[in-house]
């Protein structure tokens, strides 16, 4: 009996699935899919080989605080960064001065409260602020920058698909729309107001180019700021922010794994030993 | 679950019956290794998960607070807080120094003098932790028109503990004075506390 | 416990004798997982993964208490607490990443019991208990493991709570209502997430409750062995302790290799990285799966892509839950006597195809649903359903099993060499 039923509702099934199958291939002979403009010319990014991959990463502190020095005079300026606090700083090799100096010298104000009129007002970062979002909204943000929201940048490298490399290649991936896409795709024409970028994931960003010209940042450290240079310096930034106990946590790492292997060692002779009389 | 084993006369240790009499040999070390170092793999991850209770990073940067004193007149007292405990601030009147200077210090339970317990220069500006030492509480006497007690300072209401105008502790369970936290005058009417 | 040669409890001490006589808690430990319980002597390492997923529902208790400690159960904080967990709680993202890829690794380790349990029909006579208050385990486990990864409120967690309560709208009349009912609200929302949030605490004690029922019932005929044949004698079984607990310990120690290699080197490597996105209830993400352990099951649901008497959805669904649900029925649908596939030549051939047709299946769940891949998920849910309902009882009619060994002892001495007693005896 139950193997009848199981016959049955077996078969129910599988009848299913063939005419679906048959639907499904009928329908992929009638109208093939076509190929899309995203499937052809989006590109995947190249590794940019961060101090910070690998078992025994580490971050840079002076790239990463060159980073920084990017998301500062370029970034913050549409980007929030909203999880991370200036005394965070403090682990990229800032002193407590430095950070005490930087929070009060960012341009934008932490939001407060007056304390005698109850008003909204804003006042200077202190190091236990969180980075102030350049907006007060998402409404404001969006009214500011043509209705597209600069997403907040604290969890960029690791919100995206290989997230290091992708923002390097976002960031020197602008360039102008091929030729042969539009003649191939004329409905792919970038529209007016967004940007090519291959690296994108539906090839139109509403972006503009941030980083424009070599020199745009004069770092502080004298290192050449290339287009490529500030890149990579921001991809590094942005990783830490995403991660910022990287360093710990391969750390943690290698030790655990090597008290590990010694336990699992020993365990396989314990095994062994206690064994060694019994055929199994 | 168990099953008793009636099969066999008591006393007879079944295993004894095919097992060969096992013989401690020096291999047997590896064993005691292999538990000592579980064991230390156990407390290792024990230590994470006892840490993680303590204050986080946030909390411990939250540390300093600031305070305008002008507006308070003499006699007068404001509620601020700090590290999320009640902090208070009082200006004490001529009288009030007076009446703590007065007090010898073997009456008290723990000896301290207003000067002590001030900054030189600012002895008329108390600032105490609002939390009462015995189990906590928050005293009164701060706000206007509060109970200040027998001894005119600060008056715990949950089980009688009354401070004078130093607020150190006179009378009730209380075991010490309220507690001064650091702080500093950044300038004449600004107070950093932490 | 259940052989008549089982080690009884002796305590020496006399605290321990007046604990046994008051409370014989050792004396269950011992006939439990001790000295108490004769086992197979030729269990394989396949054998290892019971305990480690005990293991691993410990470890995912006790780092979901303490964070439980810290997280924040409400739609308009749950990711920032997450956030905050990971930077500024001590020790807070070694928390996170194991309790993250805790889950992996438990279902890693049941996926590999229950091919065990396949491969070696542990699902029979006389343990037909064991397997089904298994399968209860197995559902709870993803219940739980689905509510945990809606707690912190990505877009995956919104994405996903929005997907599988949508299952339930593809039931006839009420299914819309239910939808609304299990959510408390027309999205997944505050409501939902609270709720999700206390089953989540609760169902894994729900869980360890019915393990312990699991190792029960198993002790009532005691463990199968690879050669599927039953214990005849003292010669047959080791005491668990120090045998197995030596041999566990080993497996212990490579699981735990593997999980730290994961915490520590590659915590994200499992997740999704639309899941450090917060939540939008505007925005789908462009390519939504769920985690990898639920990816065949989502293949079955896609599967079904045609209207047949009822509409595909609801075939979908059906077809999705049976596929789990199916397995409660495994120890009457395979009728053949023999319980280890070593000597069953057909249905190994078989359950090696299966092997491959699930790995399938999770390709397909994970990937682009486009005509290749939805034809491959089709001919791979086909033969999920044929293989457990039709051939399945089909091949244990009609094999002809290979030689079984007369005994456990038997089976190991021919593997060392040695000349079994039967043959001796022949001779």
């Amino acid at each position: 009996m139950v193997r009848l039923i199981s016959y049955l509702v077996g078969l129910a099934f599988v009848g299913v699935l063939a005419i679906a199958l048959f639907g499904t291939v009928s329908s992929a002979i009638s109208n093939p899919a076509a190929e899309t403009a995203e499937e052809e010319f989006h590109l995947h990014p190249h590794d940019i080989g961060l101090s910070s991959n690998g078992f025994f990463g580490r971050f840079d502190n002076r790239q990463v605080q060159r980073g920084f020095q990017v998301y500062k005079e370029v970034c913050a300026a549409c980007h929030s960064l909203k999880y991370v606090a200036f005394r965070d700083l403090a682990e990229i090799g800032y002193s407590e001065a430095e950070v005490k100096a930087i929070a009060n010298q960012w341009v934008i104000e932490q939001p407060t409260i007056n304390p005698e009129t109850g008003e909204a007002a804003t006042r200077k970062n202190v190091p236990s602020d969180r980075f102030p979002s350049p907006f007060p909204n998402e409404i404001a943000a969006r009214a500011a920058n043509n209705n597209a929201l600069p997403p907040d940048l604290s969890l960029m490298t690791k919100a995206r698909h290989d997230g290091v490399n992708y923002v390097h290649a976002l960031l020197t991936g602008y360039r102008p729309q091929p030729a042969a896409l539009v003649r191939e795709f004329p409905g792919a024409k970038t529209p007016a107001g967004l940007h090519y970028n291959p690296y994108f994931a539906n090839l139109n960003i509403a972006m503009p180019p941030p980083l424009t010209s070599n020199g745009q940042v004069a770092y502080a450290d004298g290192t050449n700021a290339t287009i490529d240079q500030m890149a990579r310096d921001v991809s590094a930034f942005l990783t830490w922010t995403a991660e910022p106990k990287l360093g710990a946590r391969h750390a943690a790492g290698i030790a655990t794994l090597v008290f590990l292997l010694i336990f699992t060692f020993l365990c396989w002779g314990a095994y062994q030993n206690v064994w060694r009389d019994v055929k199994h | 679950m168990a099953i008793v084993n009636d099969q066999l006369p008591p006393g007879e240790d079944p295993a004894l019956l095919t097992e060969e009499v096992h013989d401690p040999r020096r291999r047997d070390f590896i064993n005691i290794a292999a538990v000592s170092f579980a064991g230390v793999g156990a407390v290792a991850i024990v230590l994470p998960l006892i840490n993680q209770m303590n204050p986080s990073a946030d909390v411990l940067a939250q540390s300093t607070t600031e305070l305008d004193v002008s507006k308070i007149a003499p006699g007068q007292a404001i509620k601020s807080s700090f590290r999320k405990q009640p902090l208070f601030v009082r200006n004490l009147t001529p009288a009030e120094i007076a009446e703590a200077n007065a007090v010898p210090l073997s009456e008290l339970r723990d000896p301290q003098t207003l000067a002590e317990r001030t900054k030189a220069g600012k002895e008329n500006w108390l600032i105490t932790l609002g939390v009462c030492t015995h189990l906590g509480c928050v005293p009164l006497g701060a706000g206007e028109g509060e109970n200040k007690g027998p001894f005119g300072g600060y008056f715990c209401p949950c089980h009688g503990s009354a401070y004078d105008t130093a607020a150190r502790i006179r009378q009730g369970p209380a075991p010490t004075n309220l507690q001064v936290p650091e702080y500093a005058f950044t300038n004449d009417t600004t107070v950093l506390v932490g | 416990m259940s052989f008549p040669w089982a080690k009884q409890y002796e305590p020496k001490q006399p605290l321990m004798r007046w604990l046994d006589e008051k409370l014989p808690l050792p004396r269950l430990v011992y006939n439990a997982v001790g000295a108490g319980y004769p086992v197979p002597r030729n269990l394989n390492y396949f054998w290892n993964f019971g305990v480690l997923a005990g293991l691993a529902l410990t470890l995912q208790i006790v780092t979901g208490i303490v964070l439980a400690m810290h997280y924040a159960a409400n739609a308009g904080v749950a990711f920032e607490s997450v956030e905050q967990i990971m930077r500024d709680v001590n020790a807070g993202w070694f928390l996170r990443y194991a309790h993250a890829n805790g889950a992996s690794m438990f279902l890693l380790v049941v996926y590999i019991h229950i091919a065990r349990g396949l491969y070696y029909g542990s699902y029979k006579a006389p343990r037909e208990m064991v397997w089904l208050l298994g399968v209860v385990i197995f559902l709870l486990m993803m219940a739980t493991a689905f509510m945990g990864y809606v707690l912190p409120w990505g877009q995956m967690s919104f994405w996903g709570a929005q997907v599988i309560t949508g299952f339930f709208s593809a039931i006839p009349l009420v299914g819309e209502s239910i939808r609304i009912w299990l959510l408390g609200g027309y999205a997944p929302d505050n409501a939902a997430l609270n709720r999700f949030f206390s089953l989540h605490y609760l169902l894994p004690f729900v869980t360890a409750g019915v393990i312990i029922l699991h190792i029960w019932a198993l002790h009532i005929p005691g463990s199968n062995n690879p050669t599927g044949v039953d214990v005849k004698g003292e010669q047959d079984t080791v005491p668990f302790h120090p045998y197995y607990t030596a041999k566990d310990g080993f497996g212990v120690g490579v699981f735990m290799l593997v999980f730290a290699a994961l915490i520590f080197f590659s915590p994200n490597l499992l997740g999704h990285p639309d899941n450090y996105i917060e939540a939008n209830p505007l925005s789908t993400p462009a390519h939504i799966v769920p985690e990898w352990y639920f990816l065949p099951f989502y293949a079955i649901l896609k599967s079904f892509t045609a209207d047949f008497i009822i509409p595909a959805k609801l075939w979908g669904v059906l077809a999705m839950f049976g596929s789990i649900l199916l397995l409660f029925f495994l120890p009457w649908l395979d009728s053949s006597p023999v319980r280890s596939a070593n000597y069953r030549p057909k249905y190994r051939a078989f359950l090696i195809v299966l092997l491959f047709d699930v790995l399938l299946l999770g390709y397909v769940g994970g990937a682009e649903a486009n005509a290749r891949n939805v034809i491959l998920g089709q001919i791979a849910s086909a033969y999920y359903f044929a293989h457990f309902l039709i051939i399945l009882p089909m091949v244990a009619r009609s094999e002809r099993p290979r030689p079984l060994p007369n005994s456990i002892t038997e089976a190991v001495l021919e593997k060392h060499g040695g000349t079994s007693p039967a043959k001796t005896a022949l001779a």
